[in-house]
């Protein structure tokens, strides 16, 4: 830390105060103190930040050359990571704030008690600890946001150790010799084997995509015909739900695509859609076309999320958890994959939710339309 | 006044919350459940205990390592252990490979989900008792 201060008074007193005093945060290694270096001009202190810039500077703005401010120019020019603490008199306070606008950290009025001193200290020291835990963390690429391998196999783990430990359970007759006593854990073992299936389908998904364009099948499909498919084999869960499936549009929208694409839009948007909603809810799937592309728009009277919540639902592994979702098995994959699949053919997703009300998914896709008289099976 | 020892047990996942209470009643401990980080948050309110398990993610990929610290502020003298499935085999850091990262996040124990229930009881006494 580099003291620049024309009163000597002021840099022995800071030498004082700071001698011993050390900060301690809950994610620092170890506590940081204080070495402090002195200068009585903003020449001085401009010589010495050249030669080995500090953390800290803590600079009196009424200096006898050039003031504070030029200081802090400097600095704010050629080392923006010094973090500048301006000392200033009550008298120049309206100065203080004016420097903190201009690149200044903090100020502290002078005259200050060693309390004052040390916490403002404190702060710093806090700032400059987190600036570069966040250096650091961005260098080596680590983002807070985890791999998607570790991520994948906590989802993957997760079931199998749930399902062992019942397993376990009932090993040891945990709830007696009688076998109906074990209904839930039964039933509970089967839910979590089952999303644990449904994860490995989204997987397949995924790499099946992710595959080499050249593995791509393109041939005619009908987006009608397509939705129906997922239309049936929702169906049962449909009707367990009691929630109505509708397709409107047209009979044929004929599209040059990779069925597996469009299948895995439309399962993922309409199962979604009967999942997320309300027992005896509606769905309501459009398909229709225009001269830039075609528009699938599939409409629940659902469960509907906050608008921040929609923000981050095409993520891989974001599930909106709350009290309505929690028994909602999911892998967490599903409109990351519609995403991409979206992206691939240079289209759009976009969603409009209301809570307690429903959701509708909207996708675009620039692709050339046909119609049934001007093409042949 | 009972002289069981109180744990507060955070986990998203209902299945772990449910053994995992099971296992530590029968170990003689009482457990507050809580099935959130937000719900963990509330419990600390108002409720000091004398030690916690933290799921890693729950509301966001790292509310452990926040409950951690939002824990050790309140009461820096509760031991906490943090149980995962992230699994560190994968070869791929998540932050808790090194020892410097140990360090900064404050936990006192890192526990594969898959442990038996014999070495959690271990590893409590220990903790409890240190």
């Amino acid at each position: 830390m580099l003291v620049v201060d024309d009163e000597p008074g002021i840099c022995s007193g800071v030498q004082r105060i700071l001698q011993r005093f050390t900060v301690s945060y809950p994610f620092m290694d170890e506590d940081r103190g204080f070495k402090i270096h002195e200068a009585y001009t903003g020449e001085d202190a401009i010589d010495f930040i050249k030669q080995s810039p500090p953390d800290i500077v803590l600079l009196d703005n009424k200096l006898p050359g050039i003031q504070g401010t030029e200081v802090l120019e400097y600095i704010n020019k050629n080392n923006r990571d010094i973090i500048v603490m301006i000392i200033t008199s009550y008298a120049s306070l309206e100065l203080a704030v004016k420097a903190t606008d201009q690149g200044a950290y903090d100020f502290i009025p002078k005259p200050f008690t060693p309390q004052e001193l040390k916490s403002a200290m404190e702060n710093v020291t806090k700032n400059i600890f987190l600036r570069s835990m966040t250096k650091r963390l961005n260098k080596e690429g680590k983002e807070v946001r985890f791999q998607f391998l570790s991520v994948l196999s906590h989802e993957l783990k997760s079931p199998l150790n749930a399902v062992e430990g019942y397993l376990q359970l009932m090993q040891e007759r945990q709830a007696g010799h009688d076998i109906s006593g074990y209904d839930q854990v039964i039933e509970r073992s089967l839910q979590r084997i089952k999303g644990m299936r449904t994860l490995i389908m989204d997987l397949l998904d995924l790499t099946k995509i992710q595959s080499d364009e050249k593995d791509k099948k393109y041939e005619e499909v009908n987006l009608t015909e397509t939705a129906r498919g997922a239309i049936e084999s929702i169906n049962p869960y449909a009707i367990q739900k009691d929630v109505t499936v509708q397709l409107h549009g047209e009979e044929e929208v004929r599209v040059y695509v990779d069925p597996n694409d469009m299948e895995i839009v439309l399962n993922n948007l309409i199962s979604n859609a009967v999942k997320y909603n309300y027992d005896g809810g509606q769905v309501d799937i459009t398909i229709g076309r225009d001269e830039d592309g075609v528009r699938i728009q599939v409409s629940d009277t659902g469960i509907g999320m906050k608008k921040e919540d929609t923000e981050k639902l095409f993520q891989e592994f974001v599930r909106i958890k709350n009290d309505q979702t929690k028994n909602i098995t999911g892998s967490g994959l599903g409109l990351s994959i519609v995403r991409k699949v979206v992206d691939l053919y240079g289209g759009r997703i976009d969603v409009d939710s209301q809570p307690e009300k429903g959701s509708t998914f909207t996708v675009f896709l620039p692709i050339k339309t046909y119609k049934s008289e001007t093409t042949t099976l | 006044m009972s002289d069981k020892k109180k744990i507060l047990l955070a986990d998203d996942d209902v299945d772990y919350l449910f053994q995992t209470k099971l296992h530590l009643k029968q170990a003689g401990y009482e457990v507050i459940q809580a099935e959130s980080q937000r719900e963990a948050e509330e419990v600390l309110q108002s409720v000091k205990p004398d030690l916690a398990i933290y799921d890693l993610m729950m509301e966001t990929e790292d509310s452990g390592f926040i409950l951690c610290y939002k824990t050790r502020q309140k009461y820096p003298d509760v031991p906490i252990i943090i149980a995962t499935a992230v699994a560190s085999e994968t070869g791929v850091s998540f932050g808790l490979n090194t020892e410097e990262e140990q360090r900064w996040i404050k936990a006192d124990l890192y526990l594969e989900k898959g442990i038996r229930k014999e070495q959690l009881h271990k590893e409590i006494d220990k903790l409890l008792n240190s």
